[in-house]
């Protein structure tokens, strides 16, 4: 039996528009595109030209610290556009598909007779090594450092996310193959949530299999971490998504690279919502067009409500997104009086609003933020949704000021933006926790180097 | 609504940045979340929000206020009719308090916002809310017969030197209405203490009665500072005894108590502890205190009952700004508010009430005390570094 661990910090927000466990087709769209923002950390350099035919698993950009670290493209076709924002930054590499995709083949692989340096080389080589994340920082892993463990979280427990058991159906085995490569590097543990019974996932071999029992964020692998094996200082641990793993596993059974995956398409503006399969990259038009009600502004976002990308419906499918969350925007609203109305239809998880009378009732919130910025007032309002051994009040305190010693020894080395999106949600005060938290990142990381 | 609304979008654009009546931008802005939420949506992080923000949790502490508030106004007319012997109905002598109370909490609410309003422009920020809270405590804190200029005063200095120059609300290192308090206190101590100021003495619009100058009525805590000690009875705990505007009543505080706790606004291990702290203590001078001394003698329920003790416990203690932030830390910072307040009770002769200055006391140790917690978490991370 697995090593069963309860959390009781944290909060389950109830969200309209659950994707129901239905598949549905979108035509493939023409145009694709590779954002090097998903990959936190790196500087693109573009080893391709617009013209150049490209095949799914060559190369678009690499990282120009780390060459060897290489970012491929997610279908064949042609390199349109490699569309640079300010100061020339690389903000997409898009790529118009062919009609009949050609993988470039890496060969079927042995995984039993590899070495750990193998599988790196192999992941390098196929570009798969930039969907790994690393702690301390969240970012792009340096491949010349040895994680002393690796982390898979099975479940995402933000509202709307994509259930992760569904997505496996019919992909058990590339999943397994996926950890077996995973375990060659390091130590490989699987987080999976109680209510997962699949038996790809529980009884998943060479990994420790963990299960997670409490509300959100217990399925963030930042927070199985914390419980299983935190980060100390001088420390590395990788991170890859579930989803991903079926990707490592895939090309190690087949020699080929697919990147394709099921997207949860939910959120309560989406007509209906299910499941849908898209490929990395892939323009969202085609899924948004016509699923989504119409006549007020909405609010397209590439990844979770939580803690995805405002995007438009003219924007891509993010490299790690397993969801593409539609809400409204909100900004024609206009509610009187907010600090006094009961303000029935919308959400608090404080007793001040009448939330806590309706159960499980299902919210349609929009995206304003319904408070201006105040400096940090409430005390405990973040704690009691971060189950971490952090305090996370003071952390982010000791970000904005700029404290290096202090994030240090408070524990930044340990957490991800994403862990403190319910701090954010949840913050009376208002404050943009999870762009604080990268920055203080950021600052750390660039202190180090 | 919608033309309100729109009144508002067509005169929005003069209090912008070049607009005619820029110098009132924050003043408008104020006046506009007021009365709608603002709809800015998020740039970055989470796309969606909890409806809770800083307006609703200051309006919630101020309606937690409320009972208290109102017992007080009926209070002022029934200890000022009592005084004179005379019988007046509920209306007359809730009506004379509330004449009594009014004017000062518009002087101190023009005078701290005003001074909030003026600095928000000055510092190009929003608004904080801070001082709705504030500017109700403060009239309630001081006794009836407090002149209004010194109010001003007070709160002019209060808010300027223990608040905007820290950084505004949420930067504060003391509750900014006990420094009002404070400032009062040991600047007007006449008006703030003794034994003529706890009984309004002058009719207010044909309400309530003259009394005579030279008129004076302790407070049960003012009779302790003398030697005697007061017999306890249930007017001490329904709140008809003299003493500040607020603070009489511990039915009328254990509602807002209630409304607190409930809603999660205030910490139950602030507020619980704090009457921990207090009854133990007073119930250890009960026992072993000093002979002969008056303080020591009060039972340790009534010494919890009388005086600023509950409304200390509830409205200042709890203020999540200034008191400790860590969970243990509030237990700790708690106990020591209601230890403290009942030594400066019982051994300080020169102070018959301590619990103001044993939350300011304790305002400045809150850091330490969550200093002490948050190390013991780094030292925790440290030794399991090395031990790797």
């Amino acid at each position: 039996m697995a090593n069963v661990i309860k959390l009781r910090k944290g909060l389950d927000v109830n969200l309209k528009g659950q994707a129901a466990k239905e598949v549905f087709d979108v035509e493939s769209p023409g145009v694709f595109a590779l954002m090097p923002d998903d990959f936190t950390g790196t500087k693109p350099k573009v080893v391709v030209k617009e013209g150049d035919a490209v095949k799914v698993g060559d190369a678009l950009f690499v990282d120009k610290v780390r060459p060897e670290v290489k970012f491929v493209s997610p279908v064949s076709g042609k390199v349109t556009l490699v569309e640079r924002g300010d100061r020339r930054k690389v903000l997409t590499v898009r790529v118009a598909a062919d009609a009949q995709q050609q993988y470039v083949d890496f060969g079927k692989k042995n995984l039993e007779q590899m070495t750990a340096q193998d599988v790196k080389d192999t992941l390098l080589e196929t570009g798969l090594f930039g969907f790994f994340k690393q702690r301390p920082y969240d970012v792009v892993p340096d491949p010349s450092v040895s994680p002393k463990a690796i982390f898979v979280s099975a479940f995402n427990s933000m509202p709307l996310a994509a259930d992760f058991e569904y997505v496996l159906k019919g992909r058990e085995a590339d999943f397994q193959t996926g950890l077996d490569a995973l375990a060659k590097m390091a130590k490989t543990y699987l987080g999976v949530s109680a209510k997962q019974a699949a038996p790809a996932l529980t009884a998943a071999k060479n990994v420790t299999v963990n299960v997670f029992d409490g509300p959100a964020p217990a399925g963030n692998v930042g927070v199985q971490i914390n419980h299983i094996n935190p980060v100390n200082k001088g420390e590395t641990v990788w991170t890859l998504g579930a989803e991903e793993v079926i990707f490592v596993g895939h090309l190690f059974n087949t020699g080929k690279l697919d990147f394709t995956r099921l997207v949860a398409f939910a959120g309560s503006e989406v007509k209906q919502p299910a499941y849908c399969r898209m490929t990395v990259g892939q323009q969202l038009s085609t899924l948004v067009k016509g699923r989504v009600s119409e006549g007020r502004t909405l609010r397209v976002i590439s990844g979770n409500v939580m803690t995805g990308v405002k995007t438009t419906a003219d924007g891509f499918l993010g490299a790690h997104a397993t969801e593409v969350n539609v809400i409204p925007e909100g900004d024609d609203v206009h509610e009187m009086f907010g600090w006094i109305m009961p303000r029935f239809s919308d959400y608090s998880s404080s007793r001040a609003y009448c939330s806590w009378l309706f159960g499980k009732k299902a919210y349609a919130l929009d995206a304003r933020v319904k408070g201006g910025e105040r400096h940090m007032i409430m005390s405990g309002e973040y704690d009691r949704v971060f189950p971490m051994d952090i305090f996370p009040e003071q952390l982010v305190k000791a970000i904005i000021t700029g404290d290096i010693d202090r994030m240090e020894a408070l524990g930044i080395y340990e957490v991800a933006p994403e862990d403190f999106a319910l701090c954010e949600f949840v913050d009376s005060s208002k404050l943009e926790v999870q762009r604080i938290v990268r920055e203080g990142l950021d600052m750390l990381r660039k202190e180090m180097a | 609504m919608n033309a309100l609304r729109k009144y508002l979008d067509k005169i929005k654009p003069s209090f912008e940045e070049g607009g005619k009546l820029h110098a009132f931008r924050s003043v408008f802005e104020g006046f506009e979340s007021f009365l709608f939420v603002p709809n800015a949506t998020s740039k970055s992080g989470v796309n969606v929000h909890d409806a809770i923000d800083s307006k609703r949790i200051m309006i919630f502490v101020v309606i937690a206020l409320m009972p208290a508030l109102l017992f007080g106004m009926y209070n002022i007319g029934y200890q000022n009719y009592t005084a004179a012997g005379v019988d007046g109905t509920f209306w007359e002598m809730f009506g004379f308090g509330l004449l009594a109370v009014l004017p000062k909490i518009i002087v101190s609410y023009i005078v701290g916002l005003g001074i909030e309003f003026i600095v928000a422009q000055w510092k190009h920020e929003e608004i904080q809310e801070g001082y709705l809270v504030t500017g109700m405590l403060v009239p309630m804190i001081v006794p009836v017969d407090c002149p209004l200029w010194i109010i001003a005063i007070a709160c002019a200095f209060a808010v300027i030197f223990a608040k905007e120059i820290f950084g505004g609300t949420g930067m504060n290192i003391f509750n900014v209405a006990l420094i009002t308090r404070a400032f009062l206190f040991f600047a007007y101590p006449t008006a703030m203490s003794g034994d003529a100021c706890w009984v309004a003495k002058e009719s207010i619009c044909g309400l309530g009665n003259d009394l005579p100058d030279a008129f004076t009525m302790a407070t049960p805590l003012g009779e302790v500072a003398t030697g005697t000690v007061p017999a306890f009875s249930w007017d001490q705990v329904w709140g008809f005894i003299p003493g500040s505007i607020g603070e009489t009543s511990v039915v009328a505080i254990a509602i807002g108590a209630v409304i607190l706790l409930w809603t999660g606004i205030a910490s139950w291990r602030t507020m619980l502890s704090v009457f921990v702290g207090g009854a133990l203590l007073a119930w250890i001078f009960n026992q072993w205190g000093p002979e002969g001394n008056a303080g020591a003698m009060v039972p340790w329920y009534q010494h919890l009952a009388l005086g600023g003790f509950c409304f200390g416990a509830v409205f200042m203690a709890t203020d999540p700004v200034t008191s400790a932030r860590t969970v243990p830390g509030q237990f700790v910072y708690g106990f020591l508010i209601g230890a403290m307040a009942i030594i400066i009770r019982v051994l300080n002769p020169g102070y018959p009430e301590g619990m103001m200055l044993a939350i300011l006391l304790m305002n400045l140790f809150a850091p330490l005390i969550d200093y002490c917690v948050i190390q013991n978490n780094i030292d925790k991370r440290a030794k399991r570094a090395i031990k790797k």
